[in-house]
């Protein structure tokens, strides 16, 4: 479960991400769309514990992200929006680091390892060095680093970007059965994605919640892209501003 | 203490599957071998003049004064040049590719980080030292200098190398640019290296200040075999200090 409350985060003049609020429950897999620009990172590395928020909460698995950092991160998995890899490791050697990091006991890190590789499609790429995988593959060894630890809630920067539709298939199944367990939050430009795997929609724009629905609600007699035009459409000035100011 | 261990060896692979391990430790011994070529033909013409001027002259030229001392004082400098650039990589490179990200968000202590990445370049500069050995090996194999005042010079070079580590990774954790991880490291270093040189004119006040300050003075007390708590708590007290404000940098990312 995850709740962000009032959250507020400012680079300097600039309000990246001002007062939102919005909850993902237990075993529900959350959207998160917006606009480049709108502060969908800026958000998920304040869930998951990697820069401090200006002002506001957020609790992952009951656990205050500021607070009790550490609880917290030991639940999370993570993938930014550009892949953390090791360009000077193989796939292997790097997802044994990230599995002995996350707390994982040794004799449970082979097992975990093998199922990775299989349902992240990496297994003829196994012992190949990930500095010359191509885009991706580095993707996909940036969502297996994610999973390996089996976390209870889930923070995707982007997912599926750049990977091609067989594999677009199979993460999104992949996702889709991670639910249930585990909370899931996925940030995405495409979507039909989102409406083939979420149960829940958050838009933002300008760093404001604009909309939050259950996708049922959402798009019952409208298209998501009709929602998503209209969410984004109807921004507050006073927001932009904002941007535009600490542009100048 | 399984994660500092795992960072040990993270940190350490990552220096010898690169080419930096074997540039930076070719380097050093090529450097070392010279100074020691030099040094121990210079001992060898200063001991013919010797001998020719007067019998048994030869004894008060040692190897330890002559030959071990300098290539010390010499393998330091370059220490100066070559630590900082074995560390600039340790933060600024996890912070420019993104690991960062993952390090961070993992349930890893920032003191295990800190650690981890600090006994990892320790153990490199370990290596380094230890292949220098062949120099004094063939010293002791062919003359007879003294073990004891050997090792203490080790040791002080090894707390020197130590505290320049510390220090390089100090401005490691300051900024995602290699260079200038580098470069800041190098001034800091060098700074330590020649802040006790205005001691003598410097007054009654500053003077002695300066020379405590300066890591030349202590390193060359032990250089002469003189091992003093009060120098091996200046070292402690570098190493420590740097490590501590290593943790404080890191941390304070998640600083409100
Ligand atoms: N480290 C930073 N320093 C200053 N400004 C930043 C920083 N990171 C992000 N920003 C700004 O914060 C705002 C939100 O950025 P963010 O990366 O969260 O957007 P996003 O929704 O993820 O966009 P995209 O869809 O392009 O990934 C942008 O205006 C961006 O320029
Ligand atoms: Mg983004």
């Amino acid at each position: 479960m995850i709740e962000v409350q009032n959250l507020t985060k400012r680079y300097g003049d600039l309000t990246a991400v001002s007062d939102i609020s919005f909850q993902a429950e237990s075993g529900q897999i959350l959207g998160f769309l917006g606009p480049n620009g709108s502060g969908k990172t800026t958000t998920m590395r304040i869930i998951t514990g990697f820069m401090p928020a200006t002002a506001g909460t957020v609790k992952v698995a009951g656990f205050d992200i500021f607070d009790e950092s550490f609880e917290a991160r030991k639940r999370i998995g993570y993938l930014p929006e550009s892949p953390p890899l090791y360009n000077d490791m193989t796939v292997t050697a790097y997802l044994r680091f990230v599995a002995r990091i996350k707390g994982m006991a040794r004799a449970d890190i082979p097992d975990a390892l093998d199922h990775v590789l299989a349902r992240c499609g990496l297994t003829d790429v196994a012992y190949r060095v990930t500095g010359y995988l191509s885009k991706g593959y580095r993707q996909r060894v940036g969502l297996a680093q994610a999973i390996i630890h089996n976390p209870s809630v889930l923070v995707l920067d982007e997912p599926t970007v750049g990977l091609d539709p067989q594999q677009i298939i199979g993460i999104r199944s992949l996702i889709k059965e991670l639910a249930g367990e585990h909370t899931v939050i996925l940030s995405t430009h495409i979507l039909p994605e989102v409406a083939q795997v979420c149960e829940k929609v958050v838009i933002i724009n300008a760093g404001k919640v604009v909309a939050e629905d259950m996708l049922t609600n959402l798009a019952q007699d409208q298209t998501l892209e009709d929602v998503f035009l209209k969410a984004i459409a109807q921004e507050e000035p006073g927001a932009a501003e904002t941007v535009e100011e600490a542009a100048e | 203490m399984r994660n500092v261990f795992t960072i040990v060896r993270k940190e350490l692979r990552a220096y010898f599957v690169s080419p930096i391990a074997y540039v930076v430790l070719t380097g050093f011994l090529l450097l070392g071998g010279w100074f020691f070529f030099n040094l121990l033909s210079r001992f060898n013409v200063l001991l013919s003049i010797y001998t020719q001027l007067q019998q048994g002259a030869e004894d008060q030229l040692n190897l330890n004064e002559f030959v071990i001392a300098p290539l010390m004082h010499n393998l330091s400098i370059v220490l100066v040049i070559l630590v900082p650039m074995i560390t600039m990589r340790a933060y600024a490179e996890e912070k420019k590719g993104g690991t960062y990200e993952l390090l961070l968000t993992s349930p890893l202590r920032t003191g295990e980080i800190v650690l981890g990445k600090f006994l990892a370049s320790f153990l490199f500069i370990c290596i380094m030292l230890g292949l220098t050995g062949v120099y004094p090996a063939v010293l002791i194999a062919f003359g007879n200098p003294e073990i004891g005042v050997l090792l203490a010079g080790y040791l002080g070079l090894l707390l020197l190398a130590t505290s320049f580590v510390a220090v390089g990774l100090l401005t490691s954790s300051f900024t995602e640019n290699q260079i200038i991880a580098a470069v800041s490291g190098l001034v800091a270093t060098l700074l330590l290296y020649i802040i006790g040189w205005p001691a003598d004119t410097a007054g009654e006040v500053l003077g002695p200040l300066l020379r405590y300050l300066s890591v030349t003075e202590h390193f060359a007390e032990m250089v002469n075999g003189l091992i003093d708590t009060q120098d091996l708590v200046y070292f402690a007290s570098l190493i420590l200090l740097s490590l501590f404000l290593t943790q404080r940098s890191v941390e304070s990312l998640r600083w409100r």
